[in-house]
């Protein structure tokens, strides 16, 4: 595939990290928070924190999908499952998020729970379609780029009047995390942002122009493969140097400043915002997260089985709110590597490679490991 | 002795009966299984199979398959259970000598489709010279199986003076692989998730032995053979580390991958290294032999593409490292859990 090795050249990369040595300064430090999961994943998996000059430090930011489910979100989803005997359709990669009493829907399903890895939204409705006498819920979770195609499954399930299909809605949104993030007492450690790759295709650029604007934090949004990251560094270390704060594009082959208006009208037509959402490792945050519109409730799992969402507190000995805020290291958790492990993960930095913990851990625990 | 009716090869399915020990069964061993596998062993006709003398220490190994779908690009669940087990066998050093065969059996299993897969069975024994010598026939009932079960065992012999097993690794040798990794893994799942590519991935199932044993002539001290199955190379180098408590380093560049498995594995958010392969070989040597291995392997036609990917280290962790082709440097871990299909 020459799309993929373009983007992988490791002649080129090394071209880079020489220009990112070059130019970044010695004497201070650049804390550079890759808010998405895919970020996360291409610096580990391909060990670029090693062309890094000293002065550079990435911090994975919360951009995770199944990292920032709440505990008690899965709960719901598992009680949906074995309580009211629904067909729980669900991405692949939720099946092993903790849930509470170290539960999971991998578990709940080897228990008897009709839980169904689906790959589309469309695998949803075709399991309703054929299931007519079974009600089917779909686990919608994820950041802008997964929501899109909720919304159409919701709009043709309607247009079907297809009457055993809903969704349980965790779809979350990006920019409010990133409040989240900056809006914290006493500031945070960040200097600048590698913007979603996925998620600006559809919300475009433009959301990320308060950060820079309000907050004097560049940001520059990158594509996931390797080359895209190394050159957003660059990017982003320029700007600082320089002292601008300005959304940069990286990703131009598939981002503008607009995004995807068709997608970004479809998912205004189906939800709204919630009020409040509870994050893993980030807390309550305000107006952070969608909800279906009054004119769709017929599909919201929540109010069709009387789900209710019951909070349950992390581990205290966790550290993935102040990792995600640039303050710690996960080694400088407790129980990083111990306790909590890929295998048995006890917050949410650890759930999926995505996460700052697990990715650690998985592919970089080598450093600063003592015989 | 006739039957009333020669079992229906078209649209004939499995029932409960061909697994009761009655005549049904009897239909089916005559019919089916010992027709198809054809050896004098299984002429004998008796529970089991008297086996002549051998000289040298026997090698064992079992394994069960279970694969969906039964027939994939390049092989089917047969002839994979018979290349299978010969590679168990094989990766200790060991000439293959015979092979068992017993099968679960779901009732409504369409009989065209198990025709098939013991023609696939008995073809695959034949190439490889190893016949299968005794078996065993069961049924469950319907929607307690997954159409068709297969357990191998096979026997072999090892000749005097080779000592091969995961142990024996030492800081310094080399780490060899026989080709490109992942075929099987993805032929198997892009027919699965119905991804269709311009060139369709084929599995790479192969029985190995001919290839061990012109490395085994070749002379060269080898120490560890494997065949990195399911859990893909990770798993196999992660498990040879642990069990001679050291550690390795693997050059990414090295790693022969085929591009419409890269490109399938970039999909589905599957890395290559953990999926899994069903005709390649990891070899471990003495640095100083390296070099030599590796010609006489890719003098071979099952290994033209070995590479040299890495080496072995004094390291009490027992991580297995990588060097990327970025350059950066990053662990390859055991897999936590199943290796799942990322979202975004
Ligand atoms: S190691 Fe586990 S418990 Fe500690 S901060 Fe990370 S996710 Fe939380």
């Amino acid at each position: 595939m020459k799309y993929v090795d373009e983007f992988r050249d490791g002649e080129l990369a090394k071209v880079i990290a020489a220009n990112i040595a070059r130019e970044a300064d010695p004497k201070r430090v650049y804390r550079l928070m890759e808010f998405c999961g895919g970020h996360t994943h291409a610096i580990s998996r391909y060990g670029l924190a090693d062309l890094l000059p000293a002065s550079v430090r990435l911090i994975h930011g919360p951009g995770c999908p199944v990292c920032v489910l709440p505990i008690g979100r899965v709960d719901q989803a598992i009680r949906l499952a074995t309580e009211q005997g629904v067909i729980l359709c669900t991405y692949a990669d939720t099946m092993r998020v903790p849930a509470s009493d170290n539960f999971t829907l991998m578990r709940a399903r080897a228990g008897g729970a009709d839980v169904r890895m689906i790959y589309s939204t469309q695998d949803a409705l075709k399991i309703a379609r054929d299931n007519p006498q079974r009600q089917v819920v779909f686990f919608a979770i994820g950041f802008e780029t997964t929501t899109p195609p909720t919304a159409v499954a919701v709009k043709q399930a309607a247009a079907e009047n297809l009457r055993n299909f809903s969704i349980l809605c965790n779809h979350v949104l990006t920019p409010a995390a990133m409040h989240a993030i900056l809006a914290v007492e006493g500031g945070v450690s960040l200097d600048g942002f590698i913007g979603p790759a996925h998620v600006s295709t559809v919300i475009g650029s433009r959301p990320y122009e308060v950060f820079a604007d309000n907050y004097a934090k560049p940001v520059v949004i990158a594509g996931f493969e390797p080359l895209d990251v190394m050159q957003a560094i660059l990017m982003l270390i320029r700007q600082i140097n320089e002292g601008r704060a300005a959304v940069e594009n990286e990703f131009t082959r598939a981002v503008t400043r607009e995004g995807n208006r068709k997608a970004q009208v479809w998912v205004d037509e189906v939800f709204e915002l919630r009020e409040v959402f509870e994050w893993r490792g980030l807390g309550s945050v305000l107006h952070s997260a969608l909800k279906l519109r009054e004119k769709f409730s017929a599909f919201d799992a929540e109010l069709k089985f009387s789900a209710e969402y019951i909070a349950v507190s992390d581990h205290k000995a966790c550290e993935c709110a102040a990792i995600l805020r640039g303050r710690k290291h996960p080694q400088e958790c407790k129980i990083f590597g111990t306790v909590c492990t890929p295998e048995n993960p006890v917050g949410s930095c650890m759930v999926s490679s995505e996460g700052a913990c697990a990715a650690h851990y998985s592919y970089g625990r080598f450093r600063g490991a003592t015989l | 002795m006739s039957y009333t009716r020669p079992l229906d090869f078209k649209n004939g399915r499995i029932e409960m009966s061909y697994g009761s020990g009655g005549r049904a069964m009897a239909q089916l061993i005559t019919e089916l299984f010992a027709k198809v596998f054809d050896n004098s062993y299984l002429a004998q006709g008796n529970d089991g199979a008297l086996l002549p003398c051998v000289n040298g220490r026997l090698v064992m190994s079992t394994d069960s398959h279970v694969v969906s779908p039964l027939f994939f690009a390049g092989g089917d669940i047969g002839c994979l259970s018979v290349h299978g087990t010969i590679n168990d066998v094989a990766m200790m050093g060991a000439q293959p000598l015979y092979l068992s065969a017993a099968f679960i059996l779901e009732e409504g299993f369409p009989l065209a489709d198990l025709h098939r897969i013991v023609v696939s069975m008995a073809q695959a024994a034949r190439e490889a010279g190893v016949p299968i010598v005794t078996g065993d026939t069961k049924v469950v009932e319907q929607g307690k199986g997954d159409g068709v079960f297969i357990t191998t065992t096979g026997v072999g012999v090892v000749r005097d003076g080779i000592t091969l097993s995961g142990n024996l690794a030492q800081p310094g040798d080399k780490v060899l692989l026989s080709g490109a990794i992942g075929d099987h893994g993805m032929a198997v799942l892009s027919q699965r998730e119905g991804l269709s590519f311009d060139a369709p991935i084929v599995s790479d199932t192969a029985a190995l032995h001919g290839l061990v044993a012109t490395m085994l002539d070749s002379g060269v001290c080898l120490r560890v053979l494997r065949d990195p199955t399911r859990g893909g190379l990770a798993t196999t180098l992660n498990e040879i580390a642990k069990q001679s408590g050291v550690g390795m380093l693997l050059q990414e560049a090295a790693i022969p991958v085929h591009q419409t498995v890269e490109a399938a594995c970039e999909f589905l958010g599957l890395d290559p290294l953990y999926v899994a392969n069903e005709g390649k070989l990891v070899a471990i040597c003495a640095a100083e032999d390296a070099a030599r291995l590796l010609k006489v392997m890719r003098a071979h036609p099952q290994a033209v593409d070995a590479a040299i990917i890495g080496e072995v280290l004094e390291d009490a962790h027992g991580f297995v490292q990588m060097v990327t082709r970025m350059g950066g440097r990053r662990i390859v871990d055991w897999l936590a859990g199943e290796q799942l299909p990322r979202i975004c």
